[in-house]
This record gives C-alpha cells, sequence and structure tokens, in this order.
C-alpha cells in the first residue's frame, strides 16, 4: 500500500509532524525562561516566598519543555538533510550558516546553563543562579532570533545571487534582516508570551479552582493574566503590520487567506464561509462590505489582487483559509479573557469561579492558535520552499516511500504519546502541588522547593494526586 | 577535485574543509564520550534498585541537555559544511538514524518525565529510559559499522554493522560504569565496578573488529596503515590501546577491595582510561577515513560549501567554540564531586 504512495506527501506529512511537535515547545520555553527570571527577580528584591515556590512550580514545567524542545530538535537537524536534500543543494550556503549560529550562540549558551539554573541553587550561589536563568532565557530567544531569520528568508528571500542554480551569499545584513523577518520575529516572541500567559493563569487556575489557595498560585495567575490582557492589543497590532508586509512581498498568500477569488476593488472581509476552489467561489460566505481593502490597504476602495493573477502559483485555499481564522479567533478570545481577567484581578485581586473556568479552558489556547499561524503562513508559502528560487517538490528526496512511510508512523505514534504524557504530566504536578499546600507552610527562609522531586522519587514518598 | 593531493591548502577553499572535519570530528568525539556515559547509565539502569536508579540519574542530571547538544553541532556542521555527504549518508543511514532518533526521543523524554509523572507510571518511564538509551547505541554502532563498510549493502555488512551496534553499547557501558565509580558511593560504586568488568569485553571486541575490518576494506586504507615508513609512529596507537585496557582492567580488578577499605584511590582509573581508548579508537578511525566522508568516494573537498559560506560559519566559530568548551567545563566543574551530594544533600540546610 505505501509503494502507492506519493513520497513527496510522506516526506512533508513527516517534516510537518516533527516540526508541529516541536514548535509546541520552543514556544512555551522561549517565554517563560524570561517569566522564570521575572520570578527570580521579584524574590531577588523581596525575599517574599510566593516568588521562590512560583519559580520552583514553573521551572519543572520550564525542564520538561526544553528536554521535549531538544529531542524534537534533534530530528529536526537529521531531517533537513534526509527529507529534503534539494534544500541544502539550492541555498545550503545561506541556511547553513544561519543554522550554524543557532546552535553555536544560542543552544549551547541554553543547554550548558539549564543545568546551573535547574540544580546549582546551592552550589553557585544565588547571583550565579540569576545569572544562569538570564543565559537560558536569553538562549532561547536567540534562537528564535536565528531561526526566524533563516524561515522569513525563505519567505521573502534578499542578498543573495543565483550561480549554477545555487544560492550564494551577497549581503549577510540583507539576508538576516530581511523584508519579513522583523515582523515575524515580533510575531512568534508575541506567541509565545500570550502562550506563555494563558498556559501560567490556566494551570494557576485549575490550582485554585481545586482549593490550592497559596500566595505563589495567586502570584502566578496575575502574572499570566496580566501579561495575556498586555500582549493581546499588542499582537493583534504587530500581526496587522505582519498582514501589510505579507501582502506586499507574497500577495499570493494573502488572496487565499481571504479567499479573494478576482483581482477587486472595495473587496469585502469574509468572516467565514466555505471555500471552493474547483467552482472559485466562497459557498456560504458571512462578508464584511470593504472591511478586507479597508484593513489591508487603509483605503475602503483599495485593490485587492486575486487569486486569479497567480494561477498554478498560489497555495491551496482552504488550510490557510480556515487556519488563518482559527488564530484570529483565538486572538479574539484571548483578548476577552485577558482585559476581563486582568480588570477582576485589579478589582477583587482573585478570581471568580466563572473567570477561573474560563482561564483553565484557555489554558492551551497558545498552542492551538501557533499551530494555525503557522499553518498559515507555511501552507502559503506553497508551492515554494524558497519563494521563487525552489519549489517544495524539487527539495524532496529519493528515500524510498515505504521507509518514510514506516518512520512516520513511528514518529507519530511517539509524539502521540509523549504530547498525552506531557499534559498528564502537568495535570499530575498541579494536583501535587495542591495537595502539598495543604499543609501549613514551613518556618523559615524558603527552601527550593523543585529540588524535593528527586527525592520524591523513591516508592514510599507521600503519594502526590488530589 | 578528483585527487586529495592536488589541494592547494594555501586557499580558502583548500583548508575551510580541513578545518570544518576538524571541528566535525571534535564534536562528534566530544558526543560519543559525553553523551555516551549518559546513554551507558541509561543502560546500566535495567541492573539497579530504585534508590540507586535516583542516584544514577542524578549523576547525569546537569549535564545530559548540554552533552546531546554535540550531536546537534556534529550534524549540523556535516549538514552546513558538507552538505552533499549529508544527504549521502544520512540517505544510507535513513532507517537505523530514525531508530536512534527514536531512542533518543524517549530517553531524554523519560529522562524528565520519570519524576514528573504520576507515580504508577514511573516504572514505565524508568523502562523507556533503558530502552531508548539501549536503542540509540545500538543505532549508533550500527551506523559506525555501515561508515567502515562504505555503506555496502548485504547480509555480510550488516551482520557485521550489528556487532559493531553491540560493541558499541558495551563501550557506553564502560564509560557510564567508569562515571558511576566517580560519582557513586557504596553499593552502587561496587555494582559499577562489576558492570564496567562486563563491559570491558565487548569494548575490547568492537575495538578489534573496527581495526581488522577497516584496513581489509579498502587497498587505500590497507596501504595507508602498513607502509613500513609509517609503521612505527602508527603502530603506537593500537600499543597505547592494549596498555590502556590492561590498566582498566587492573584497576577494575583491584578497586573492590580498595573501596571496601573505604579508599577511594584511582577511582578515575577506568572512566579515564576508557575516553583514551575511544580518543585513540576514534583517531584511528579518522585516520583511516581521511580525507574522505564516504570511503573512497566522496571526499571533504568535494562535499564541501561555497568558500565564503563557510567562511562566515568560521568566524564565529573561532569566537564561540571556545566560550563552549570553557563553559561546558564550568558546569562540569560546578558540579563535581559525588553525585548524592548534587541533589539530596544540603538543601534542607539554607545556609550550606
Amino acid at each position: 500500500m505505501m509503494e502507492s504512495l506519493d513520497p513527496l506527501l510522506l516526506a512533508r506529512l513527516q517534516f510537518a509532524a516533527n516540526i508541529s511537535f516541536h514548535i509546541l515547545f520552543p514556544t512555551i520555553t522561549i517565554s517563560l525562561g524570561w517569566v522564570l527570571l521575572y520570578f527570580k527577580w521579584r524574590w531577588n528584591r523581596s525575599h517574599d516566598a510566593r516568588w521562590m515556590d512560583a519559580y520552583g512550580f514553573w521551572v519543572k514545567i520550564f525542564a520538561l519543555s526544553f528536554a521535549m524542545g531538544v529531542v524534537s530538535g534533534i530530528t529536526m537537524s537529521f531531517q533537513f538533510g534526509t527529507n529534503w536534500p534539494g534544500y541544502m543543494k539550492t541555498v545550503g550556503n545561506i541556511a547553513g550558516p544561519l543554522l550554524a549560529y543557532e546552535v553555536l550562540t544560542a543552544f549551547f549558551l541554553e543547554a550548558a546553563f539549564l543545568g546551573i539554573m535547574l540544580f546549582g541553587f546551592r552550589r553557585v550561589g544565588n547571583r550565579m543562579h540569576t545569572l544562569a536563568t538570564l543565559l537560558v532565557a536569553g538562549g532561547t530567544t536567540l534562537s528564535a532570533f536565528w531561526i526566524l531569520a533563516l524561515n522569513s528568508w525563505m519567505q521573502t528571500p534578499v542578498g543573495y545571487e543565483m550561480r549554477d542554480g545555487v544560492a550564494h551569499a551577497v549581503d549577510w545584513w540583507a539576508i538576516v534582516f530581511n523584508p519579513s523577518m522583523p515582523y515575524r520575529l515580533m510575531h512568534m516572541l508575541l506567541a509565545s508570551g500570550l502562550t506563555v500567559a494563558f498556559l501560567m493563569a490556566g494551570v494557576s487556575a485549575w490550582r485554585w479552582l481545586r482549593g490550592d489557595r497559596g500566595n505563589d498560585v495567586l502570584a502566578a495567575l496575575r502574572t499570566g493574566v496580566m501579561i495575556g490582557a498586555l500582549l493581546t492589543p499588542v499582537q493583534i497590532f504587530v500581526g496587522d503590520m505582519h498582514g501589510l508586509n505579507t501582502l506586499e512581498h507574497q500577495p499570493a498568500k494573502i488572496a487565499a487567506i481571504e479567499a479573494v477569488w478576482e483581482t477587486e476593488r472595495g473587496a469585502p472581509l469574509v468572516a467565514i464561509g466555505w471555500p471552493d476552489e474547483a467552482a472559485r467561489t466562497t459557498h456560504y460566505a458571512v462578508e464584511v462590505p470593504k472591511l478586507a481593502s479597508l484593513i489591508l490597504t487603509h483605503d475602503p476602495n483599495g485593490e485587492l489582487r486575486g487569486l486569479d493573477q497567480f494561477e498554478g502559483e498560489h497555495p491551496p485555499v482552504k488550510p490557510v483559509f480556515f487556519a488563518f481564522r482559527i488564530m484570529v479567533g483565538i486572538g479574539m478570545l484571548m483578548l476577552l479573557t485577558g482585559v476581563w481577567g486582568a480588570w477582576q484581578m485589579w478589582r477583587r485581586g482573585e478570581p471568580s469561579r466563572l473567570l477561573a473556568r474560563a482561564l483553565m479552558l484557555m489554558t492551551f489556547s497558545g498552542w492551538v492558535a501557533v499551530l494555525a499561524g503557522w499553518y498559515t503562513t507555511e501552507v502559503g508559502r506553497q508551492p515554494w520552499l524558497v519563494t521563487g528560487i525552489l519549489r517544495t517538490a524539487d527539495a524532496a528526496s529519493a528515500v524510498p516511500a515505504a521507509h518514510i512511510g514506516l518512520t512516520f508512523v513511528g514518529y507519530m505514534v511517539l509524539y502521540v504519546l509523549l504530547l498525552a504524557a506531557y499534559i498528564g504530566a502537568l495535570r499530575h504536578l498541579a494536583a501535587k502541588a495542591v495537595a502539598e499546600h495543604g499543609e501549613p507552610e514551613a518556618e523559615g527562609p524558603p527552601v527550593m522547593p523543585f529540588m524535593d522531586e528527586t527525592t520524591v522519587a523513591s516508592p514510599d514518598a507521600p503519594k502526590g494526586g488530589a | 577535485m578528483p585527487n586529495p593531493d592536488l589541494i592547494d591548502l594555501t586557499t580558502s577553499a583548500g583548508w575551510l574543509p580541513l578545518a570544518f572535519m576538524a571541528v566535525m570530528g571534535l564534536s562528534m568525539l566530544a558526543y560519543v564520550i559525553l553523551d555516551g556515559f549518559d546513554l551507558g547509565i541509561g543502560m546500566l539502569m535495567r541492573g539497579a534498585d530504585a534508590a540507586e536508579k535516583d542516584a544514577m540519574v542524578a549523576s547525569i542530571g546537569p549535564f545530559w541537555d548540554a552533552n546531546e547538544t554535540w550531536l546537534v553541532l556534529g550534524v549540523g556542521v556535516l549538514l552546513v559544511a558538507f552538505p552533499a555527504a549529508h544527504g549521502e549518508i544520512l540517505g544510507a543511514l535513513y532507517l537505523p538514524v530514525a531508530v536512534m532518533l527514536l531512542g533518543l526521543i524517549l530517553r531524554g523524554v523519560a529522562f524528565d518525565l520519570r519524576v514528573k509523572a504520576a507515580l504508577r507510571y514511573q516504572q514505565w518511564w524508568n523502562r523507556a529510559f533503558f530502552g531508548g538509551s539501549l536503542v540509540a547505541a545500538l543505532a549508533q554502532g550500527y551506523m559506525l559499522g555501515m561508515l567502515v563498510v562504505g555503506f555496502q549493502d548485504g547480509i555480510g555488512p550488516h551482520l557485521f554493522s550489528a556487532l559493531i551496534g553491540l560493541c558499541v553499547a558495551a563501550g557506553y557501558c564502560l564509560l557510564g560504569a567508569g562515571w558511576l565509580i566517580m560519582k557513586s558511593e557504596g553499593a552502587l560504586q561496587q555494582k559499577a565496578v562489576v558492570w564496567a568488568g562486563r563491559a570491558l569485553w565487548g569494548t575490547a571486541l568492537g575495538v578489534v573488529a573496527v581495526s581488522v575490518a577497516t584496513p581489509l576494506l579498502s587497498p587505500r586504507i590497507f596501504d595507508k596503515w602498513f607502509a613500513w615508513e609509517r609503521l612505527p609512529l602508527l603502530a603506537i596507537i593500537p600499543i597505547v590501546t592494549a596498555a590502556l585496557f590492561f590498566i582498566v582492567w587492573r584497576s577494575l580488578r583491584r578497586l573492590p577491595v580498595r573501596l571496601g577499605e573505604g579508599n577511594e584511590y584511582g577511582i578515575w582509573v577506568p572512566f579515564v582510561g576508557t575516553v583514551g581508548i575511544f580518543v585513540l579508537a576514534f583517531y584511528g578511525l579518522a585516520y583511516s577515513l581521511f580525507p574522505y566522508l564516504v570511503v573512497d568516494r566522496l571526499s571533504i573537498w568535494q562535499a564541501a560549501s561555497a568558500p565564503e559560506s563557510l567562511m562566515i560559519v568560521f568566524m564565529g566559530t573561532c569566537v564561540v567554540l571556545p566560550m563552549i568548551i570553557g563553559y561546558n567545563i564550568f558546569v562540569y566543574r560546578v558540579f563535581g564531586g559525588k553525585a548524592q551530594a548534587l541533589d539530596y544533600g544540603g538543601w534542607d540546610d539554607p545556609i550550606a
């Protein structure tokens, strides 16, 4: 059966599965590192135990997310070559150095200082421990910088010349700071911030609903809600600028997102509908007149180039259309819960049961939005792998379909298991914290509570779970 | 560039590939030794009780993330500097690479989940930690075997590669046991001496097998090793390797008595000796293969990227690599000493 499957499709599915699984975890670590630094900074200033308790709880989740990110990231470094040999052959001279700098400057910084951040509090002293937290946070962000630079270059390539069908770098500054890079980087960093904000608020709300009234729970909940309320409007603004940038450099992607079939002036915004590529129309469309033109050209009668101008050169409409709407929809929900939560926390100092439930439901909303956003931009780049330089089909490998199919099944089974285990572990850690908070808080200076986990490992230790 | 002897090393197209081969070689060597002991400890966990398992994990806890990153750097250099070889080698090794990755994923995640998941799953994650380590080690050894036989197909090469897989797993166990002898105390330390003694023989078999197979594989490699004028210099490699094996063996014979008396003299000998064996074996293999990345087919100059791209990475490497090495050493110093003191001692005493 596998012989009948298209190796290109399998290679794409496998790569998409890996990269989708991978991106979940850097999305968390990029921002969680900075939030941990914030907790650490608050504790350094006040020596208020709640901040160290919050640090102790969330650093465990950081460690787990980091491990998941590392192992799935290693897979990526192999699959660039195994699944897309044509990619390195054509643009390796540009992609190579950017990937190399990511590993050199960022990855090693994170990996090496993570050990000190997790286990070194007593060994190196408080200041070095804070510094290690800073370096890990900085390392994750630097990682994101290089990867987003490369991804943006693939979307809007500049600063190169083609010699014998191979791209050679001409201007590295232009390559790194290519036209879409600042917008994409900001958009992704903010997305990471929002993912962590709602994860933190959601897990804390879960603990709150189970009766955990620890000061650290409230501190983390408030931090999450405030970050969410502050960043969502900024993200909407940056997202809009990113959209304008895409319209300028990748108009076919915008045409597919908005389902603009024919070039038109005063294009309506299709809020929802069912795009039909064969019939070149959108069924059951709910439209707001002239709004798409207004948003994208800042003129209600502005002209939008339609899909008719990109015959055979535009992405499949349906996935891009729906992925974009899922992303925006979740953004709106985030705005709503963020503002509501911030208002309530400010007025009452603690969440109502209704707010806590809503926040709980939003726990993983960031993940869904991030995936939807990445599908929008990556599927939106098709049929190109590197816009105007290399088509996805030309980069695929000659590995037999059966091998790709077999390993694809293996990866998928493992990823589904690991995702379940990850969420299960989050739940377990939260439940354990709830159980521990039932006892009165210990006297004296705060110890590092998260270090207890290694001693809890023996079976006769107190059982967690609520 | 068909003839490697005609390469002009004064041009950047000539020496840059050499420099990157050195960086890649060092990364791979660092990976094999550093993650080798992590994987070895994972495999040895099979024979340990619950408390010992925790002590074993604690002994590698602060290091394994950084250790595994050497693999990313090594494969990264292969991808960035020698893209043609990356495609050819990893294409030929597609299935074992995938198996190794699945093993590494399972191992890395189990590492965290065995203490973070609910207790009823702990046994399951311990098994995953063992299984992932074993599978990754076997796959790496299998790939080494395939590299040595130049990716030939057939029952013989596959059997040979499978044998090397077992031997590399044994070699990692030896490294892991050597690490434990340094980092642990009491019954676990005694156990580690026994484990090391068993793993020593598998390691020796692997070194002999690769040493015999490599020259037989290609007349070019044969001539390289058995040219009269170089023989005195080259003979040092097997002689020193054999001496190191003897030293490790003797140390493992003496340690149980000494440790029983509470005397820790020479606990570092098995680990350091094994590292020496790995370094020499690696050097011998590199000498055989050089300047080819795929035996007698693809040289480093044929596989290299454009010199200007290599240059921009090279400059960064010159700045960053010493820093990476520096702070890795720093981290190892911070967490020096016995592993139990790492997580289990001092935490309840805020002034410690």
